[in-house]
């Protein structure tokens, strides 16, 4: 792109982003669309490439569950059961939590085969074993920084620090909406007795403007925020307040010429539908009695987790972007086998639903869907505890991890990457957190290098100044 | 809603028609290298071709005249002057295949209007120039133009010129009751008052507007409204930032400082002297030692197992960054890991910057509160002496440990895994939690330990002492019980008691111990290189220093009148602010690939102006809000709409959403609510619990009374969940110097203002102030005089009286809605008629005029 043409583009897109920002920009890109007339405005985002997947879903396992407990078997690990770690393993690792005094922690679990595929996974996950034969698993995860937040930044935004959007943000900004009364980028979060550490940083729109930020729904709650009427003011009274101001605000667009007027107009059009909408999405009575137990909603354990792994379901048949998900309780650095079987219970039968219900509604081919956390866990016990049984845990480690995907793009019933016999080191098709999301964007049609936003003097992008697609996990 | 359709075909319509590229980009003979050229190699070219020797290829550089013309490997030059034929440069944007510049693979590509434009130049003799934001500014001479009329001071004959260049003219000027509400809101962030709107129309003296601006400039509310626009360039906020995101108690004293600097028109050197250096100003004021509080705005990671150095070079890069934004506004960060690929900074020279901040530790101070000195200063020394007094039996015992303790940790800091894995943290714990949730300094805990006991103050004794006995029991457990630790605490804890309040305030000071700073391989603390010196980018004026070079001498290079970046950058955001659109539209970004000046001499006019006067700035707003340029109607110039779209020629005002504070404000100014209260600590107004559920364990107890409905300046800042109504409305992440807002239009902002309680505690307000009157009429005049400083015209009462009637009907069927819409305002009565008045005042305040200066 010249200069000139470079200025044009983003002449056009500051025009939109005034002239009807927010999701009103979305939504009449979205109209556009469907008018045939999109191509004119936004041909120079994408899709760059033929798009696999349309809509993603996040299931964000933030604290880091322990890939030695659950899938990511290490029989070898009971030979150095409770001795200090060989040297070896060790060699140019550096990092603060990783102390080589610590012990072997041999996994307490058992591991078995599921599917054709003979993926293993460990008694705390019968349910994911259902749909190995669905997903790819990838054991050679990597990552930069060792601490929650700054890790779980660079997974959603691509820095370790606060202020870039979030990737959710990124495809909501590539891509827009496709539909008019939801955001593009939703956040749900399971009250599992905290928030996530990072809180809202993790789906911030950072440079970008604010439609594209996560908006968080809540099952519990009014779903979006300022959602509910002010107590007293009925549908239908909601109804004329905004009819009578639409009136006085039209009068205004034609004494003072200014579209800005037509957009805000727009917008409360928009938030009377969403109104309107919101209620339905959330209210599953339109359910099968099997879909709902499918999710677990007939069990207190799995109903926070597989209310939202339903409502993620709903969001994408409706149109929603990117629908990302948070358990946040995985940060077992002491007794990890308890909590373990804990948060097992509470996610693990609603993800595997999630997958088979976007299967047999045949949602799964254009859907991605993620399963992961920020880094991973130490093979060794946590050094802090002492060794006492059932109080033992697991530290964090940055160097070699393990996630799955699954859904549009993604090649199903696969393992990719491997690891030396303690899981320190990646000896297989290491993968950075910058290529997970290159691979990413690339199924939704987008080449990270090119989804850019000018920003303090430069083009900024997700996957920051790296990442390559892996091409290992495509279809 | 058969209108509304009706504007979104009419909104579709617009988007398709086709406009032409702002009329600033089209290149007019003769060539010019900043304007026409420059632009194109950054774009294009330095990527590879530029300042970065990491990644140059083929040993070409094109952002120095010398590397342009100098012999090539291939022995040829890339640019060889008035032959475009035998310049290499040429020949590879015109090649194809692999010769082809920029290649294929980057999705490059020049236009052919480009390629042309590089070859005129190079025929023209490819003459060079010096960026033109590394050259410090003349006094330009104000142009000609031909309707002098018009022109009410030197700004108007800037974008006069402009104008009439381009066979255009302005707007007329504004009426004058939007004119004092436009004013108002900027100066103030407040909307006028009806009796200050009437009074002003009808003051007929020629001065009535210097008048009505001196008054608003005299406001205490300038500073506050100011306040936040600086606070956007601090990344200021009340938390901590990582993780657990705790609570920084005293963060507000900086915020309050810089109120009151600006109501006191402190000029703008000293105004960032004080908050670089401040601390090391030679007999320095308490409020001088307060100003680095803008230093102390970066993140803390407080999370047990952080490496410290790691968060302390990373807190010092982020305020080299922000230092870099807010004054210079230059992108310093891009030379963090590698040389600047478009603007002359080396890597190298970012670690010279770097090592002003290097040696700055982060500290917080007494500053007392009028009244509090000199009560505390007396129950201090009595606090002193009962506790010591209290261990006196012990003490020798304890101050034993206590050594014991401190040497441990620092062992076990220094010798990582050796020891007993217990140790393994202490000391890194002691550097980052000493003082968490107070947002006490960072590192504090460490500086103190490593201070010989005999040199530590009284207080930093005590301090430390305090954290040892809450932290240090692994010493030795047993000896711990047994001289009874807890229970002294317990009753030191009593003797606190009687303790005055004492304010503190974040800032900086020089480090014990001078750290030497090396250039960081890609950036990587672990990875040091080449030892550098303090000093400042080349291509700037000279820095000097009269003895050892230390931060304050960089304040001072900051705020040189030598220095061709500061002022231009300073006045170019307060235009910004007034206009909604900086001369320079990258105002974070001043380097060569920023965007150019629409008016380069006036941003030069303003700059060497705003110097000249001793950087008074609240003179420089008085320059530009008297201008007639300013005083123009912000109406929609359809003739203009598809050559100048974004109003670059400043035919008009700019219309404009108010930023989130002030849609706040404005509701609870204009309808009655506002508690006007200026300073004091943060505070935190009914939000819905699921904003504060998104941190981590957060709580948010909404204030009862006035403190409800202060203005949004005060609002607490979670970094983590800030406040869903700002977020909303584009209130920036605070991680990073914000320099311009993005103003977005979302259905989320319609719901906000429809359905959130402080709204519709406004509307029950406006309801409540203007139901004294007889008749709706009156009522709508009074309401609408409050909320736009105007009378509502025949359409909109018509519209209003038929809503009104119709409302209240309802009302009158479904009267159990009446409470609910009344709330608990003591003077609205909870009959139908109000109740249908607050739904009309509802409107009122979602009026898109309301939210919007016009």
């Amino acid at each position: 792109m010249d200069h000139a043409h470079y200025r044009d583009i983003q002449g056009r897109r500051d025009f939109f982003r005034s002239c009807a920002g927010g999701i009103g920009t979305i939504a009449l890109h979205g109209l556009l669309s469907r008018e045939g007339r999109a191509a004119q405005a936004l041909e120079s985002l994408v899709p760059h490439i033929a798009p696999r997947a349309k809509n993603v879903i996040y299931l964000f396992m933030a604290g880091a569950p322990s890939q030695y407990d659950l899938i990511a078997p290490k029989p070898i690990m009971t030979k150095w059961h409770g001795t200090p770690v060989p040297e070896h393993f060790m060699k140019g690792l550096q990092d603060q939590l990783m102390k080589s005094t610590a012990q072997v922690f041999a996994s307490p679990r058992t591991f078995q085969p599921y599917g054709e595929s003979g993926m293993e996974f460990s008694d705390f996950l019968p349910h994911t074993g259902s749909i190995a034969d669905e997903i790819c698993m990838i054991h050679s995860m990597h990552t930069d920084v060792s601490n929650h937040h700054p890790a779980q930044l660079l997974m959603n935004c691509g820095v370790p620090r606060f202020g870039h959007p979030a990737m959710g943000s990124w495809v909501s900004y590539g891509l827009g909406s496709e539909c008019d009364n939801l955001p593009g980028f939703v956040v749900l979060t399971s009250d599992s007795g905290k928030g996530i550490d990072g809180g809202s940083s993790n789906w911030s729109n950072g440079f970008l403007p604010a439609s594209h930020r996560g908006v968080t729904f809540r099952s519990d709650g009014e779903g979006v925020l300022y959602l509910d009427n002010p107590k007293g003011v009925n549908a239908e009274s909601q109804r004329a307040r905004i009819d009578a101001l639409g009136d006085l605000n039209a009068h205004h667009l034609e004494q003072t010429g200014d579209l800005e007027i037509a957009s805000r107009i727009a917008s409360y059009e928009m938030a009377f539908n969403m109104q309107l909408s919101v209620p339905g999405l959330m209210d599953f009575s339109d359910e099968s009695e099997a879909t709902k137990t499918m999710y677990g909603l007939d069990k207190d354990t799995t109903t926070p987790f597989g209310t939202n792994c339903l409502m993620a379901r709903r969001m994408v048949e409706r149109g929603v972007r990117f629908v990302q998900l948070y358990h946040s309780t995985w940060d077992d650095h002491s007794e990890l086998n308890k909590n373990l079987k804990i948060n097992c219970a509470m996610t693990d039968q609603p993800c595997a639903a999630l997958i088979k219900d976007l299967k047999q509604r045949g949602l799964l081919d254009e859907t991605l869907v993620i399963w992961g956390g920020e880094f991973g866990r130490t093979p060794m016990n946590e050094i802090r505890r002492g060794n006492t049984p059932g109080q033992e845990g697991r530290d964090h480690h940055p160097f070699a991890f393990s996630l799955w995907m699954a859904g549009g793009g993604i090649k199903p019933g696969t393992v990719v990457g491997a690891t030396d016999e303690l899981g320190f080191q990646i000896t297989e098709d290491p993968i950075h957190v910058h290529d997970l999301q290159a691979t990413i964007l690339h199924c939704l049609g987008i080449n990270h290098e090119r989804l850019t936003y000018r920003h303090q003097g430069r083009d900024i992008r997700l996957t920051d100044v790296a990442g390559n697609v892996v091409e290992k996990v495509l279809a | 809603m058969r209108k509304t359709t009706g504007i979104l075909a009419f909104i579709l319509f617009l988007a398709t028609v086709q406009y032409p590229l702002a009329m600033a980009d089209t290149p007019s003979p003769p060539l010019r290298f900043n304007r026409d050229i420059l632009p194109l190699l950054a774009d294009h070219c330095f990527k590879c071709h530029a300042a970065d020797s990491a990644t140059r290829k083929g040993g070409l550089r094109l952002d120095t005249e010398e590397g342009a013309r100098s012999l090539l490997k291939s022995g040829v030059a890339a640019i060889v002057p008035g032959n475009r034929d035998t310049s290499a440069l040429f020949q590879r944007i015109t090649a194809t295949g692999d010769d082809r510049m920029p290649p294929e693979e980057t999705g490059d590509e020049l236009s052919l209007e480009a390629i042309e434009r590089l070859g005129a130049w190079i025929d023209g003799g490819a003459t060079w120039e010096t960026h033109w934001a590394y050259v410090a500014p003349k006094l330009p001479a104000t142009p000609q133009i031909s309707d002098a009329a018009w022109v009410r001071n030197p700004i108007d004959a800037f974008t006069l010129a402009r104008l009439e260049e381009a066979g255009t003219g302005p707007s007329p000027e504004t009426d004058r009751r939007t004119l004092l509400r436009r004013v108002s809101l900027d100066l103030t962030g407040l909307p006028p008052s009806p009796e200050a709107v009437e009074a002003f129309v009808l003051d007929n003296r020629p001065d009535a507007y210097d008048r009505a601006v001196d008054g608003l400039l005299a406001s205490p509310h300038f500073g506050e409204k100011w306040a936040r626009w600086w606070l956007d360039l601090a990344g200021y906020a009340d938390s901590d930032g990582f993780l657990s995101d705790f609570h920084r108690p005293q963060a507000w004293r900086y915020r309050q400082w810089v109120v009151d600097a600006l109501n006191e028109n402190m000029p703008f050197d000293g105004f960032s002297i004080a908050q670089i250096a401040g601390d090391l100003v030679p007999d320095g004021t308490i409020k001088e030692k307060m100003g680095p509080g803008f230093l102390r705005n970066t993140l803390a990671n407080r999370e047990g197992g952080a490496d410290l150095e790691e968060y302390r070079v990373m807190q010092t890069t982020e305020r080299v960054i922000s230092v870099g934004t807010v004054w210079l506004g230059e992108t310093l960060e891009c030379a963090r890991c590698h040389d600047h690929k478009y603007d002359p900074i080396s890597q190298r020279e970012f670690y010279q910057f770097y090592a002003f901040f290097n040696n700055a530790d982060e500290v917080n101070i007494d500053a007392p509160l009028p009244g509090q000195r000199e009560a505390y200063e007396a129950a201090w020394a009595t606090y002193v002496a009962a506790r010591e007094a209290l261990l006196e039996p012990v003490a020798t015992e304890l101050a034993d440990l206590q050594a014991q303790w401190e040497e441990k940790a620092q062992w076990a800091a220094d010798h990582p895994g050796e020891g007993n894995y217990h140790w393994d943290r202490a000391w890194e714990v002691l550097g980052l939690v000493w003082g968490q949730s107070y947002g006490e300094g960072q590192l504090e805990g460490t500086y103190i330990s490593r201070k010989p006991i005999a040199e530590r103050t009284v207080e930093e004794r005590i301090r430390l002492q305090d954290y040892f006995f809450a932290r240090g029991s692994l010493v030795n457990e047993t000896r711990f019980s047994e001289l009874k630790v807890r229970e002294l605490v317990a009753q030191i804890d009593e003797l606190k008691k009687a303790l005055p309040p004492m304010s503190r305030a974040p800032t900086m000071r020089a480090s014990r111990e001078l750290r030497p700073t090396t250039i960081m391989h890609r950036g990587d603390f672990r990875v040091p290189g080449e030892a550098v010196d303090l000093g400042t980018p080349e291509i700037l004026h000279a820095f000097e220093s009269d003895g050892t070079p230390d931060r304050l001498d960089l304040a001072r290079w900051i705020v040189d009148r030598q220095n061709p970046l500061t002022a231009r950058v300073t006045v170019n955001r307060l235009w910004q602010e007034l206009f909604g659109r900086g001369i320079v539209v990258t105002s974070d970004d001043f380097g060569v690939r920023g965007a150019r000046p629409s008016h380069p001499d006036l941003l030069d006019w303003l700059a060497v102006t705003f110097v000249d006067s001793g950087w008074d700035i609240k003179a420089l707003l008085k320059t530009m809000v008297l201008s007639a340029t300013y005083r123009q109607s912000s109406d929609a110039r359809p003739e203009l709409r598809q050559r100048d779209p974004a109003n670059i020629l400043l035919a008009r005002q700019n219309r404009m959403r108010l930023s989130a504070e002030i849609t706040r404000d404005n509701a609870l100014a204009a309808s009655g609510l506002l508690h006007r209260a200026i300073g004091g600590p943060s505070v935190r107004p009914p939000q819905p619990d699921s904003v504060t559920k998104e941190a981590f364990d957060q709580t948010w107890v909404a204030e009862e009374g006035p403190d409800r409905y202060r203005r949004g300046l005060y609002t607490f800042i979670q970094r983590t969940s800030p406040f869903g109504q700002s977020v909303n409305f584009d209130f920036p992440d605070t991680n990073r110097a914000c320099t311009r807002r993005e103003r977005s239009n979302t259905p989320l902002q319609a719901l906000n203002l429809l359905n959130d309680v402080t709204f519709f505690d406004a509307a029950r307000s406006l309801a409540q102030e203007t139901l004294g009157q007889v008749t709706l009429d009156q009522r709508l005049d009074q309401a609408f005089l409050r909320c736009v400083a105007r009378l509502p015209d025949e359409t909109e009462r018509a519209r209003l009286h038929q809503f009104h009637g119709e409302e209240k009907e309802r009302l009158i069927h479904q009267s159990e809605r009446v409470p609910d819409i009344v709330g608990n305002f003591e003077s609205l009565p909870a009959d139908s008629d109000s109740a249908a008045w607050v739904m009309v005042c509802s409107v009122i305040l979602n009026l898109d005029e309301f939210n919007t200066k016009e």
